[in-house]
């Protein structure tokens, strides 16, 4: 569904993903894992358009994707969220979603008809799944860190994605969060028949929901395997100075 | 929800006040009343790009300026139908409003606003130096009105009636999905451009929209005055109408008017007794930092919503 082949970007003199490759099939849950600095968000800046690789190729479903604007990658199916909280603060929750739902549906350019009345069941069904719907009137910035996390998710659903990407989706919560999150990831993967990408730093999230796993270090992909190849690979203990992959 | 089914009664009360006043008041005051109306609208047509779209717009006064000079021109110069003028000005002003927002939107924060500056500074250059077509800094004067709008009392209700309509107009479309995507831009433009939303054109429609109603206010000034002076589009000005917004409150529908309504009268009155009004002015700014920084509306509407909870909290 998704194949990144040698995608490389570099920051002035800093390569921060020098040959990225990553296969994706439909249906599956895929982990990017790696050291900090190893080039994971920046590799999903690469696929969703925030930057625009200098080599390399990004093709989703046969297509050729590599340097679309955001908002066209978005329309193609691929959602995203966030490592770091990025929400509409000013909003309420309600609004969050609606406005990526009025976006999928292609109503965001509609002049004169009052926005309350447009695409609320959706976003309600949304709400609901995601568990905020009681909180829908309620400003986002007043969220707690947690519900604020979920709500990054949420707007990523309001645009009916095929492939959803999640940059660290439990980054900073607590234990309970953490797990009631995961929970929640596995259930919308489930329910709505997501292909998953994401990152994240606890291994043991990842290696109990990650189908497959892609290894990153110093920019560049060591391997792509099942969690249990990605385990016994001495490459990897290496990467990670030796045994912090249980 | 209770709140919205009030508005539409609070604003008949206040416009049937509004109908009434000429015959209450002498004609300074009806001429000050119709000032701040065509005030007003210039403020709240910014305001959709500053308060709704985040962006720094501030040389908005130039808009303003080519509407009241388009009209001007083509009722001196030409022998076309006068519904042509009051047309051609916010036509005007949109265009110009197009042609230098399709520059501004490639930047972002403060270097759109610089740029915005800069390209609306050269406006107001050409109308200041362009002695054979726009008078220089003479201006244009004595410019003929159509007859039903000749007198001060019919032009007041002219521009009432016209101000009404806008702002009826700029409620629907920012209560609009374009309005709410607006707003989202403001918040968060990067996540907007993830959510599928094209950034830059929704802010280039924004831009446009609102200097086609500065346009409007820009006729509307004509239609009280009878005149035009490059002032009009001097950064000054726009630097006033930046103003009305934070202090009535940029984050409110109706702020923009209540801070047009103060500034325009300190302007009046400060004005009488002494040439150095800005320095209230400037004493009213820091104070307005200090104590009402979501400005005057955004402080109503915060006491507002501590009476009645989580209500108020939700904003029109």
């Amino acid at each position: 569904m998704l194949k990144v082949e040698g995608v490389e970007k570099s920051f002035g003199d800093f390569k921060a993903v020098r040959g990225a490759n990553l296969t994706v099939e439909r249906g599956d849950i895929v982990a990017v894992i790696g050291p900090n600095g190893a080039g994971k968000t920046t590799l999903f800046n690469l696929i969703t358009g925030q930057l625009k690789p200098e080599r390399g190729r990004i093709l989703f479903k046969g297509e050729d994707i590599t340097g679309l604007p955001p908002y066209e990658i978005c329309k193609k199916g691929i959602a995203r969220s966030f490592q770091i909280v990025n929400i509409f603060h000013r909003l309420t929750v309600f609004e969050n979603v609606q406005v990526a739902v009025l976006a999928h549906q292609g109503k965001s350019s509609q002049l004169f008809r009052p926005a309350r009345k447009l695409a609320v069941e959706k976003t309600e069904e949304l709400l609901q799944s995601v568990g905020l719907l009681d909180k829908a009137y309620e400003v986002a910035g007043t969220l707690s860190h947690g519900d604020q996390k979920v709500l990054e998710i949420a707007i990523a659903l309001g645009n009916d994605p095929e492939l959803l990407i999640l940059d660290e989706p439990t980054a900073g919560m607590s234990p309970e969060e953490t797990a009631s999150t995961i929970e929640l990831i596995k259930h919308l993967a489930e329910t709505r028949n997501l292909t998953i990408l994401f990152c994240e730093h606890d291994m043991e999230i990842v290696f109990s929901i990650a189908k497959s796993i892609m290894v990153m270090h110093q920019g560049q992909t060591l391997l792509q395997a099942s969690p249990e190849e990605v385990r016994r690979d001495p490459r990897v203990q290496e990467a990670y100075l030796g045994g912090e992959v249980c | 929800m209770q709140k919205k089914d009030k508005w539409p009664w609070l604003s008949a009360a206040i416009l049937g006040i509004l109908v009434l006043l000429p015959f209450m008041l002498p004609r300074f005051y009806t001429y000050i009343i119709a000032l701040i109306f065509v005030t007003a609208l210039l403020a709240m047509s910014l305001n959709l790009t500053v308060g709704y779209g985040g962006m720094y717009q501030f040389h908005h006064g130039v808009f303003y300026g080519v509407g009241a000079y388009t009209v001007a021109l083509i009722l001196t110069k030409t022998s076309w139908p006068k519904w042509v003028a009051f047309l051609a000005g916010p036509l005007a002003a949109a265009v110009v409003g197009f042609l230098i927002g399709w520059f501004c939107v490639r930047l972002t924060r403060l270097y759109f606003g610089m740029l915005q500056i800069s390209l609306g500074s050269l406006v107001w250059a050409i109308v200041f130096r362009w002695y054979s077509f726009t008078g220089g800094d003479d201006g244009i004067h004595g410019i003929p009105m159509p007859s039903f709008i000749s007198s001060l009392k019919s032009s007041y209700y002219f521009i009432l009636a016209v101000v009404t309509v806008c702002i009826y107009l700029l409620y629907r479309i920012v209560n609009s999905p374009f309005g709410r995507t607006l707003q989202a831009i403001r918040d968060n433009p990067d996540r907007c451009e993830a959510v599928g939303v094209n950034v830059r054109r929704h802010q280039l429609v924004a831009i446009v929209i609102a200097t086609f109603f500065a346009g409007v206010a820009g006729v509307l000034f004509v239609v009280l005055e009878g005149s035009v002076f490059p002032d009009l589009l001097f950064w000054v000005l726009s630097l006033e109408i930046f103003i009305m917004c934070l202090l009535g409150g940029w984050f409110t529908f109706v702020g923009p008017i209540i801070g047009a309504a103060i500034i325009v009268s300190l302007r009046t009155f400060v004005g009488i007794y002494t040439e150095y009004w800005t320095l209230i002015l400037g004493v009213i700014l820091i104070l307005l930092i200090f104590f009402l920084p979501e400005g005057v509306m955004g402080f109503v509407l915060e006491r507002f919503a501590q009476g009645r909870g989580e209500l108020g909290k939700r904003r029109g």
